[in-house]
């Protein structure tokens, strides 16, 4: 696994004000059936993005087949990565070039899944999420600016920011490519001890 | 201050609190199943580290294989592959499997409990979102992705913040016709399908405390559909019984040694929870979802909202979702006719359910135009329905009985529903293409599943009964 990092990104942003995007329709199950983590970005969205299945048939009203938008920023609407926990969702987003997901509000195994593959979930107010669908709408080369240290997402443009949550310890695993197992590895100790008291 | 279920049973977990980490968790009970474990036995390889607990690891192949002729080599090649890396990985790590043709293979959440595997105070993870299953037996059970399966095989622990705590309490008598799943239909339709993220729900009240344990499962499994991390019930009578003398409960004075513990797990009376809502068993009717999310559901009596009931906000998908379905605003679902029937999935496949819906076909024929599929979450399940007559039932109604496994829950396997055509499902998620692309899913409890089988057409099943 090359070590991944993530600390600042500026990029245009692909919108999809859809509420409840459930991990079926970013990565539906048929396509789950691969053992390895790569190559899920040609399926991402595969039924909203193709007719009747056929890559051949792009749905031209379908934003990842609209030349105009590009970008390593998805602004999706409210609960994104709702229903199943397949990490596969994240990989796929991962896959196809995304960086950074934004929405109003994310499903919380999504979010675990996307921050344990350097997927940055940015979480914005209801009114700020408007803010950028319709600035995007309206320049599709509107440039957006995430700054992990500083917790900050902010139309470049007109300066226009809002701060966003995130936990201290995967904003510093995110900054500096750290392992969660890496980590927990290094406690064996204390997960011996554990065992040990509590095991008969 | 009072604890909760949740904090009694979460303290007793942590191998490690630290100010400003999440806790690291210690975790009881590890299952595991074909298609989010490949990727996590890689790490492991990568990083030449060994699975700490294997005895602590369960496998089972549930969402991949076939339910007709399992005892055939899988026809589909990437499933057959997918399956067969989990047999080597268990083999090279040491983990029991209950595979293929195993008795004791099936859907991961309806074995855990089955086999006496899930047993209460337990913590409990599973890389799929219906872990939450296991919390009808008091534990903290919730899904995961493939990163931290990776975790727990390595280390048997999981970084984990700790959720914010709700209470439902539902009181009452539930009505005639009304079963375990309108209860969180009817939950999950008031509060919508994110309306308990970021919280781990705890069950109570008197309805609760009436049911039965599979129908609890069927209660916690749907947790996540209103985004909760998991659901619980706090064990009682009802827990202890159906535990004991299971193929792996305590025996003996480990099993008294274990009920002592099993018995100071509930919430104190003074413990406080981030958020309570009640609800009333009498307002619970037979529900369906016409929609495209679980909380887009109705009394089955009741119309498809219109558009100006809805907020602004909510329309766009809205009228996504009936778009999908083909269904107008406004409208009933009442007599519309359906194409299939499916009875199955962890959350309505266990041997209550089978009895509840051979009971109400005994003596009674499908629909001709309806195709029925009857898939037992296990093969125990199975074969105790053989052993009843069910399947003579089934087969004298036109129903299909199949092999145990995840099905057309999830349209992964071969069990597909055919695109445009409408299936009334004891499932649980009715996303768009959950069950093969174009499929159009109403969610409903396995009475009201029957009554369509039956009827060939969505009916009050309250006029059968």
């Amino acid at each position: 696994m090359s070590k991944r990092t993530i600390r600042h990104i500026v990029s245009t942003a692909v919108p999809l004000p859809i509420e409840n995007i459930d991990t079926d329709q970013i990565i539906p199950a048929r396509f789950l059936k691969a053992t390895t983590r790569e190559g899920f970005g040609k399926n991402l969205f595969r039924d909203w993005r193709y007719e009747n299945d056929d890559e051949n048939k792009p749905k031209k009203d379908f934003v990842l087949n609209n030349p105009l938008y590009k970008g390593s920023i998805l602004v999706a609407g409210k609960n994104f990565g709702c229903g199943s926990s397949r990490e596969h969702a994240a990989w796929a987003l991962v896959d196809y070039g995304f960086q950074v997901v934004v929405s109003s509000f994310f499903a919380d195994i999504f979010k675990n899944n996307a921050l344990n593959n350097f997927l940055l979930p940015v979480q914005v107010s209801d009114a700020f999420l408007q803010r950028l669908f319709d600035a995007i709408y309206q320049d599709p080369n509107t440039q957006i600016e995430v700054d992990l240290p500083q917790q900050q997402l902010r139309l470049l443009a007109t300066g226009e920011a809002e701060y966003f949550d995130i936990n201290l310890y995967k904003k510093e695993c995110l900054l500096n490519g750290y392992d969660d197992i890496d980590y927990l590895l290094s406690l064996d100790a204390a997960i011996t001890a554990y065992e040990k008291a509590n095991e008969k | 201050m009072g604890q909760t279920l949740f904090d009694k049973i979460w303290d007793a977990h942590v191998v490690q609190r630290k100010e400003g980490y999440p806790d690291v968790l210690y975790i009881d009970a590890h299952f595991i199943h074909e298609v989010t474990s490949p990727q996590a036995f890689d790490g492991l390889r990568r990083r030449g580290i060994r699975v700490r607990r294997p005895d602590r690891t369960h496998a089972t192949a549930d969402h991949n294989v076939p339910t007709l002729n399992q005892h055939l080599p899988i026809r589909e090649e990437l499933s057959r592959r997918q399956v067969e890396m989990l047999t080597r990985n268990c083999e090279e790590f040491g983990i029991e499997l209950y595979g293929l043709g195993h008795p004791f293979q099936g859907i991961v959440h309806v074995i855990g409990p089955e086999l006496g595997l899930t047993q209460p105070g337990m913590t409990i993870v599973c890389g799929d979102s219906h872990t939450s299953t296991h919390g009808a037996l008091g534990t903290i059970a919730f899904g995961i992705g493939t990163s931290e399966v990776e975790q727990v095989l390595a280390t048997q622990c999981i970084w984990q913040y700790k959720p914010r705590k709700m209470r439902i309490t539902i009181d009452g008598q539930l009505k005639k016709g009304v079963v375990s799943k309108d209860i969180i239909l009817y939950i999950i339709s008031q509060i919508s399908a994110s309306g308990a993220t970021g919280y781990f729900v705890e069950y109570a009240g008197s309805t609760i405390r009436s049911l039965s344990m599979e129908a609890r499962m069927t209660i916690c499994n749907m947790s996540i559909e209103m985004g909760a991390r998991g659901g619980m019930i706090a064990p009682d009578e009802t827990t202890f019984a159906y535990l004991q003398g299971r193929r792996f409960a305590p025996k003996g004075s480990d099993w008294d040694r274990a009920l002592a513990y099993w018995k100071t797990l509930y919430s104190d009376l003074d413990a406080v929870f981030d958020k309570e809502l009640h609800f009333d068993a009498a307002d619970i009717e037979p529900m369906i979802t016409y929609g495209t999310n679980p909380g887009m559901g109705i009394k089955i009596t009741q119309p498809i909202p219109r558009l100006e009931q809805l907020s602004e906000k909510e329309r766009p998908s809205f009228e996504r979702a009936l778009q999908y379905m083909s269904l107008q605003p406004g409208t009933y679902l009442l007599n519309k006719p359906v194409d299939y029937v499916f009875i199955g999935s962890c959350t309505n496949s266990r041997m209550e359910d089978l009895r509840l819906v051979a009971n109400f076909v005994k003596g009674k024929k499908k629909a001709p135009h309806v195709e029925v599929w009857v898939v037992p979450g296990s093969k125990q399940v199975e074969e105790q329905a053989r052993r009843e007559g069910i399947d003579r039932i089934f087969e004298e109604a036109g129903f299909q009985l199949r092999g145990p496994g995840c099905s057309a829950c999830l349209g992964m396997n071969e069990d597909k529903i055919p695109p445009g055509k409408y299936c009334v499902s004891t499932s649980n998620r009715n996303f768009e293409g959950r069950q093969g692309p174009q499929a159009r899913t109403f969610l409903v409890s396995p009475l009201t599943a029957a009554a369509a089988a039956i009827t060939g057409r969505i009916v009050d099943v309250r006029e059968f009964l």
